[in-house]
């Protein structure tokens, strides 16, 4: 696994990272034991965040990208959840760690931003209320009216008119947007250097979207923390992410810098994902290109290559792609795909069939 | 598939080029807000405030707009699931505005829908072959070869297996059982179908599939369709013609073409910009050309004077808050309600300065 280095043609949109990740990720296995049988919900994800950059984690519902996340925020119960690998932050292993430490660390170096406000956000509570606690739990020297200061502060950060009457509002006076700011508002209340956005603005409508969109980046600049962002939408991870990583059925699939993995994608299965959205900036296609089929159940996982059930160049391997498990490999500097298609054949499907209808 | 057709649905002629299938003027839906102890009416939720448009047969009519601007409600007026404050529905030159329950159901068979999430639109406790055939029983239809056969038939034409006839819904996954909700709709050889949200609910490989489906019964049913979604490249990708609404308004309709390519409406051209292209390349353009709106959509009780959209709009003037603008063609086929419209057609621009 080398580090995740940027091809020199793009250097331009961000210095090359140097030094040691902020957060490395090895070998990540969490998987749940359930009535069904065993749940393989993350199966060997790797990877390296620099400060200041941003990955983007894409993959369909069930593929994995959720329980990554929740995981390096140590949000499992150990009971449920079997983890293995090595989750580093700053060095320090988080897996191995105690809760309490893990307590410690959550909110003040690692953050989250949830999917849906409305109930990421406790109803009872004032807006402020829970940025506060928030603050004061890291900051237990701090006066209540330090820690009032402070959430107003943020709120304004982000974006809510008004800061010091909002404060006071509960969620439900919160339009979707402004509760999504909120949200973000009490994530870097404690300045953290990891930001995780599960699915940031999947409930928000376009237009707040790209507020959203515009206000992660920002405040990427102004704190220069590291973001994972979460998302089924190839459109916003382009907007924000730096690098890319692709999950399909618990393992990373291909994973590069943004700008190659749009511009030469080297899996079948992100060639799919980019063939079946419907994009404004091109001309329109007469039809979509789906992928066929649907998403593999994590119980029983297809052998071999977890694609391969659905994936129309699976003959052209020679047979291995229903035995063996492709190993995610080095196809271009910088850019890893797991696929048992030798690189040249890739290139040349992607350059004859794909692109052209993409 | 066509011989499920029965011969008890009586197969009228064809509606002329000119007669719109679906023409809707004027249409209305406040829900009322009653407050005190006598629950006397003390203001109303504008949801729909009068909006005017037709279908042609054949045809695919996109409505897009953010959440709240009565998209939905207004698909559930068309379809009569809810009854209209005031306006007027035609369905094939039918009045429907105000039919009862009874004098509904046999047009029942002509409007059917689509709804947004697959896990609540379908019974659990159903097996796919009672929910499909439902229609059938409501409406008393006895299909050739009969219920179950039709009901293959349907599943199969939705790209879903016959052997699935006696299976429960929670045995398919989400685009699976948006198949079936499809199925359901085409049970009773509708004419139109109303889609509310069809694939928002699905993953993106997922969507592409439903969304090509629906393609090619369109191609195969000469069906028409009122698809209602809040993502414009799916809706580009679907529809003839697209209508645009804002807070209760229909503020653009027009040709797909026309109206994604030149956009008049500055909330139209905000909408699009806000879209995130999937191309990193375009980043630090698209931040560029991007069209921020500030603020969120206000509230339905109380619209803002007269243009709806000028508190979030950078063109507003004076006019704007003192006279609503009306829906007016300012182009063949484009239709748009603005004071300042841009990529206005010269001369026709109704009050156009330098902006």
């Amino acid at each position: 696994m080398t580090d995740l280095q940027k091809t020199p043609a793009d250097a331009a949109s961000a210095p090359a990272p140097a030094g040691d990740p902020f957060l490395s990720v090895r070998d990540l296995r969490i998987h749940f034991d359930t009535d069904d049988g065993l749940v393989r919900s993350v199966d060997g994800v790797s990877f390296d965040l620099h400060k200041g950059r941003t990955l983007g984690i894409v993959g369909e519902s069930g593929s994995g990208k959720s329980v990554t996340s929740l995981g390096i925020m140590g949000l499992h119960r150990s009971k449920r959840a079997r983890i293995s690998g090595e989750i580093r932050l700053n060095g320090e292993d988080l897996i191995s760690a105690g809760p309490d430490r893990v307590r410690q660390l959550r909110g003040r170096e690692l953050a989250m931003i949830f999917q849906d406000p409305l109930t990421a956000m406790h109803p009872y509570y004032t807006v402020g209320q829970q940025i506060v606690e928030a603050y004061r739990v890291h900051h237990p020297q701090a006066t209540k009216k330090q820690a009032r200061t402070r959430a107003v502060e943020m709120l304004d950060r982000v974006g809510i008119p008004q800061p010091d009457r909002r404060v006071d509002d509960y969620p439900h006076q919160f339009s979707g947007g402004m509760r999504q700011r909120a949200m973000i508002a009490m994530a870097l209340v404690n300045d953290p250097s990891l930001l995780i956005a599960d699915e940031p603005t999947t409930a928000l409508d376009v237009t707040v979207q790209a507020q959203i969109l515009d206000l992660i980046r920002d405040l990427q600049e102004e704190f220069g923390s590291a973001v994972i962002i979460i998302t089924h939408d190839l459109g916003v991870v382009a907007e924000l992410a730096d690098d890319i990583l692709v999950m399909y059925g618990g393992k990373c699939i291909e994973r590069g810098p943004a700008e190659t993995l749009f511009d030469a994608p080297e899996h079948p299965y992100t060639w799919g994902l980019l063939g079946s959205m419907p994009r404004l900036d091109r001309e329109l296609q007469d039809r979509l290109v789906p992928v066929k089929g649907t998403p593999p159940s994590l119980i029983n996982v297809p052998t071999g290559c977890a694609f391969h059930p659905r994936c129309p160049y699976a003959a052209l391997t020679g047979g291995r792609s229903d035995s063996e498990v492709p190993v995610l490999a080095e196809a271009a500097p910088g850019h890893h795909a797991a696929c048992h298609l030798p690189a040249a054949e890739r290139h040349r499907i992607f350059a004859e069939e794909i692109a052209p209808r993409l | 598939m066509t011989d499920t057709q029965t011969t008890s649905i009586p197969s009228p002629a064809p509606a002329s080029d000119r007669e719109p299938l679906l023409k809707v003027t004027g249409l209305t839906r406040h829900f009322p807000i009653r407050s005190g102890l006598m629950r006397r009416q003390t203001g109303a939720v504008r949801a729909v405030d009068g909006i005017d448009f037709t279908v042609n047969a054949g045809e695919t009519l996109g409505v897009v707009g953010e959440s709240g601007c009565g998209k939905s409600t207004m698909g559930r007026l068309v379809t009569r699931l809810d009854e209209p404050t005031a306006g007027k529905i035609e369905f094939e030159g039918t009045d429907i505005t105000h039919l009862g329950v009874g004098a509904m159901r046999p047009m029942r068979r002509d409007i059917q829908m689509i709804f947004q999430d697959p896990y609540s639109s379908l019974n659990p406790r159903h097996t796919v072959g009672t929910i499909v055939s439902a229609p059938f029983k409501l409406q008393g239809v006895q299909p050739e070869g009969g219920v179950k056969k039709a009901v293959q038939e349907l599943l199969e034409l939705c790209g879903l297996s016959p052997e699935h006839y006696n299976r429960y819904p929670h045995e398919f996954s989400g685009g699976q059982r948006q198949r079936i909700g499809i199925a359901r709709a085409l049970a009773l050889k509708p004419k139109m179908i109303v889609a509310d949200e069809p694939v928002s609910a699905l993953d993106v490989s997922i969507q592409a599939q439903v969304v090509n489906l629906l393609d090619d019964l369109q191609q195969e049913l000469g069906l028409t369709y009122l698809i209602i979604a809040h993502d414009l490249s799916v809706v580009r990708h679907v529809s003839d013609r697209v209508a645009v609404m804002y807070l209760g308004k229909v503020v653009e309709i027009a040709d797909r073409d026309s109206l994604y390519r030149s956009p008049m409406h500055p909330y139209t051209n905000a909408l699009m910009s806000a879209v995130p292209v999937p191309d990193p390349r375009r980043r630090q353009r698209a931040g560029r050309e991007r069209i921020l709106l500030t603020g969120d959509v206000p509230s339905p009780i109380n619209p803002p004077s007269g243009c709806r959209f000028r508190t979030r709009c950078w063109k507003a003037q004076d006019i704007c808050s003192s006279q609503e603008p009306p829906l007016v063609a300012l182009k063949t086929g484009h239709q748009v309600a603005c004071h300042f419209p841009e990529n206005a057609p010269s001369g026709n621009a109704p009050a156009e300065t330098a902006s």
